[in-house]
């Protein structure tokens, strides 16, 4: 049947994985090709027809995949939005255009939509015919014993002692895995009835995974946050560094918890070919659901993020945050605590930048530019002059050299905390390199400073997705009910007993296979020669003569 | 802050070296047997294939002694022989009985398959079990030196998939008599291997943080298998694609001389193209659940595209377009062995340019 549908039409939408559709009887479509001079209504039937049929929906699935193919080659928002921006940098005319066509925000784009959702409505076009046919199949009685069962595809038949009703009897049990029903002297069984359903199932967990997914879109939120050792973070709009709702997020009402990272682990990789790699980052974190609730804690790692009021927190990356004491050109403490540093990304040394600003410092403001060094070894440069570099990423011997400028750091603009804004500042010096504990005294007696130590950070990620465990739930049903329609064979069996000339009954039994597997042959062949050897055990079957009970 | 040495997760020295010698063993061996195959297949005889024990189509497989509906017509479904005496032990009736044999009548579709066969090939598929069984020591040799999970960069995997693949061939020669597949199937492996002893060795040593979890021995494994048993089918197909040539050739009444004439009926590959497709596409599903499980443990969500994911995605599709053309009309055939091919060609980019293309959260080679 999966072979009937004509040429000019070719509309027929057939089972998903070979054999003839047990839901052929819903398909709205025959083999009918472009309307000619139809009324509205018939225009949109045809076009029903159209898209929901097979080879639209292959179609469909193409342009799906080769949708997805730009996306993995061009820098997406969705995953990197600074390499989309170094995209902009580097091709300034070419990237304008591919913005045109959303090349940046493939997967959120209308034409990308607009391909799955057209598959999704094929799907659903295809799918809700053929639930319903296969309903109407499960509630109907297995179909009427054909008249001639000599032409199945598989048959065989014998003679017994026994009475017919013995045999129809006998043919039940042997048949147990068949639904049967009784037709005059012979019973008709019908099997495997989870291939369409698992086809059925796996289709709708397929919309139901899409439906998850939007969901999540529209109701979850993400925020980045960093978090320095000792420091504590609470679940507020305010607390985070970055914050990217949903389009129907509440952002009013975010889960109130709150947390400390109480300590920062971090073991890199010390001797060999692997010298260097991390090894592994844990941070000891107390918690709380709700202010005023238990505390609890929770060891954060790479693959255990703390999952609280709905909310999972992952640990996303980890460096260093020296620590400095500034005093002013009054010798007033105007600044003490740790400052992050960002590492940078290709340096496998973790060597990191960062500013410290101090606008309150006497009798001018004071800003530096640092870079921090976790092992810093004095090495020759390419230019043959000595430099210093961090040779590993854990702080064994860390160091921070740092430039300090004097003026106005015009806190007075939004600005970057990690970029110290020069314009209005005068320059003062280049320290040298600095460790743990040294004061380095400005010049002109701007101040000093000292590095007074270093702490571990972390950066974090906050996300709420309500779609994910629906989403898993429904790529669970998916495979459970791709299961079903790769592996269940749809098959049709039946026994007839009928008396013979000669007084014996004559046993005929037949089996169809609604797909073609050698298996079904097989199991057709075991079941009729259980039958009959269980006539031939059969007291009950002894001949003929033999009473009935 | 507590800063730690990590002397003790030095790899052992004496086994990581032993697991280096069984590359080199066990790829001698597989390119022995891809030689030995590559002679069955050119100078065999073309021999008819027992019909019994052909691959079953779309379903479970079949009991071991039970008949198939292997031939071209009415076929003697009653091999399980017919006990003659046996009801002799029941006593008087016993004359009346010889009319509870059993007459079969079976309507088969499956045409005539055949292969090129010569010793050499029994052979050779002994030799491919001599390089499984070095495949297997050498993995459970480089997993004992590094202790831990022995897939964790991009050669590991390449040895690994090597490994599901010749198991799924040889499951497929043991059992469905495919022995004919074992030049299609070798030759990726031996390239896959020599490519990857070349360029993509590396020392045996611990994994970066994101790769401390379980589900690496889920997400990782379960796409292992899939990629082996997509080998398998991508191999067949591209053979059924030579050999229906040949075949519409031979329609045309054109001679077909070499090795293409000596190619296995394409009925034949394409049920057993379409065998693997049925077997590795749901754990291929699987695989890419497991990894949305694991992503979401792991970097904060369960499906971000990355590159690897698109193009996992993009595998998918592609092969769950293959299962569905082969029940369209239109597609069926050489059309679906296409999409078929395409489908591995995915998977290969996948496994390849994505990791040395673009840049992405799977990026540990």
């Amino acid at each position: 049947m999966a072979t009937t549908s004509t040429r000019k039409g070719g509309k027929k939408r057939t089972d998903g994985t070979g054999g003839p559709a047990a839901g052929d009887g819903a398909d709205a479509a025959g083999g009918a090709g472009a309307p000619g001079g139809l009324s509205p209504l018939g225009w949109a039937r045809w076009a029903w027809r159209i898209l929901t049929s097979m080879r639209t929906a292959l179609i469909l699935l193409f342009l799906l995949a080769l949708g997805a193919i730009p996306g993995s080659m061009l820098p997406q928002r969705v995953v990197s939005p600074d390499q989309v921006a170094q995209y902009y940098t580097d091709n300034p005319s070419l990237a304008p255009w591919l913005e045109r066509f959303y090349l940046f925000d493939v997967y959120s784009s209308p034409w990308y939509a607009a391909i799955y959702l057209l598959l999704f409505v094929s799907l659903t076009g295809c799918v809700i015919p053929r639930a319903l046919a296969h309903l109407r199949l499960v509630r109907a009685r297995p179909p009427k014993t054909p008249r001639n069962l000599g032409r199945m595809p598989y048959s065989a038949r014998f003679t017994t002692g026994a009475e017919p009703e013995r045999v129809l009897e006998q043919g039940r049990s042997v048949f147990k895995r068949y639904r049967l029903e009784r037709y005059g002297d012979s019973l008709s069984g019908e099997a495997g009835y989870l291939r369409e359903a698992g086809n059925v199932i796996f289709h709708i967990a397929l919309l139901g995974l899409l439906v998850s997914l939007a969901a999540g879109y529209a109701f979850g939120y993400r925020g980045n946050m960093l978090v320095v050792e000792g420091d504590g973070f609470a679940n507020t709009l305010t607390s985070y560094d970055s914050f990217y709702p949903g389009v129907a997020a509440d952002q009013d009402d975010l889960a109130p918890f709150s947390f400390t990272l109480d300590s920062f682990d971090a073991k890199f990789v010390e001797d060999g070919g692997f010298s260097g790699q991390a090894e592994s980052f844990a941070g000891e974190m107390t918690y709380k659901d709700h202010p005023g609730g238990p505390e609890r804690h929770h060891t954060l790692e790479v693959n255990k993020p703390l999952s609280v009021g709905g909310v999972q927190v992952y640990l996303l990356g980890h460096a260093y945050a020296p620590e400095f004491e500034v005093r002013d050109g009054e010798g007033e403490v105007v600044f003490d605590q740790p400052v992050p540093f960002l590492p940078r990304s290709e340096d496998p040394g973790k060597t990191a930048d960062g500013v410290v600003k101090v606008p309150d410092a006497l009798p001018e403001g004071l800003g530096f530019e640092g870079v921090f060094l976790p092992t810093a070894q004095e090495r020759t440069g390419e230019d043959g002059e000595p430099e210093l570099a961090s040779v590993f990423p854990g702080a064994e011997d860390p160091a921070v050299t740092l430039t300090a400028y004097s003026g106005d750091l015009g806190m007075r603009q939004a600005q970057s905390v990690y970029q110290l804004d020069t314009s209005r500042m005068e320059e003062l010096g280049e320290s040298g390199t600095l460790r743990p504990g040294d004061t380095w005294e400005l010049p002109d007696g701007a101040g000093e400073v000292t590095f007074t130590g270093y702490k571990d950070f972390a950066t974090l990620q906050m996300t709420h997705n309500p779609g994910r465990l629906p989403a898993l739930l429904s790529a669970s049903l998916a495979v459970l009910g791709l299961l079903g329609t790769l592996f269940v064979r749809p098959r049709r069996a039946w026994v007839r007993a009928s008396a013979g000339p000669d007084g014996r009954t004559v046993v005929e039994v037949a089996g169809l296979g609604k797909t073609e597997s050698t298996a079904n042959g097989q199991e057709f062949h075991r079941l009729a020669t259980e039958l009959r050897d269980r006539l031939r055990e059969d007291p009950a079957a002894d001949g003929p003569a033999s009473s009935k009970e | 802050m507590v800063y730690q040495l990590a002397a003790e997760t030095a790899a052992d020295q004496g086994l990581a070296s032993y697991s280096d010698h069984l590359i080199i063993a066990m790829i001698v061996a597989y390119a022995v047997a891809l030689f030995l195959f590559a002679l069955e297949a050119a100078y065999g005889r073309r021999t008819a294939l027992k019909g019994d024990r052909l691959v079953p189509v779309g379903a479970a497989a079949p009991a071991a002694a039970a008949p198939g509906a292997g031939g071209s017509s009415t076929v003697d479904l009653d091999a399980v022989p017919e006990p003659g005496g046996g009801t002799g032990g029941d006593g008087g009736t016993g004359g009346d009985r010889d009319g509870d044999d059993l007459s079969v009548s079976v309507r088969g579709s499956e045409p005539q398959a055949s292969a090129s066969r010569n010793v050499l090939g029994a052979i050779a598929v002994a030799v491919t079990g001599v390089g499984f069984l070095l495949n297997l020591a050498q993995i459970v040799t480089r997993g004992l030196a590094a202790d831990r999970w022995p897939w964790g960069n991009m050669f590991e995997f390449v040895v690994a998939i090597s490994l599901c693949s010749v198991a799924a061939f040889l499951y497929a020669a043991l059992r469905y008599q495919a022995r004919y597949l074992g030049t299609f199937v070798l030759l990726p492996v031996v390239l896959l291997l020599g490519i990857a002893a070349r360029w993509l060795y590396t020392e045996t040593g611990p994994l970066v943080p994101a790769l401390h979890s379980y589900w690496i021995a889920i997400h990782v494994s379960a796409a292992i298998v899939a990629t082996g048993a997509f080998m398998v089918s991508g191999a067949a197909a591209i053979t059924y694609l030579l050999s229906h040539r040949t075949e519409a050739k031979r329609a045309m009444g054109e001679r077909v001389a070499g090795i293409a004439a000596k190619l296995p009926s394409p009925e034949l590959l394409d049920r057993v193209s379409h065998r693997f497709v049925v077997i590795a596409f749901p754990l291929w599903t699987f695989a890419i659940i497991a990894g949305a499980i694991w992503a979401d443990e792991a970097w904060g969500r369960f499906w971000g595209w990355d590159p690897k994911e698109v193009w996992s995605f993009i595998t998918w599709v592609i092969y769950a377009a293959y299962l569905h053309a082969r029940a369209t009309a239109g597609w069926k055939g050489t059309r679906s062995a296409w999409i078929g091919v395409l489908g591995f060609a995915a998977l290969m980019f996948n496994f390849f340019g994505v990791n040395y293309m673009f840049s992405g959260l799977h990026s540990y080679a």
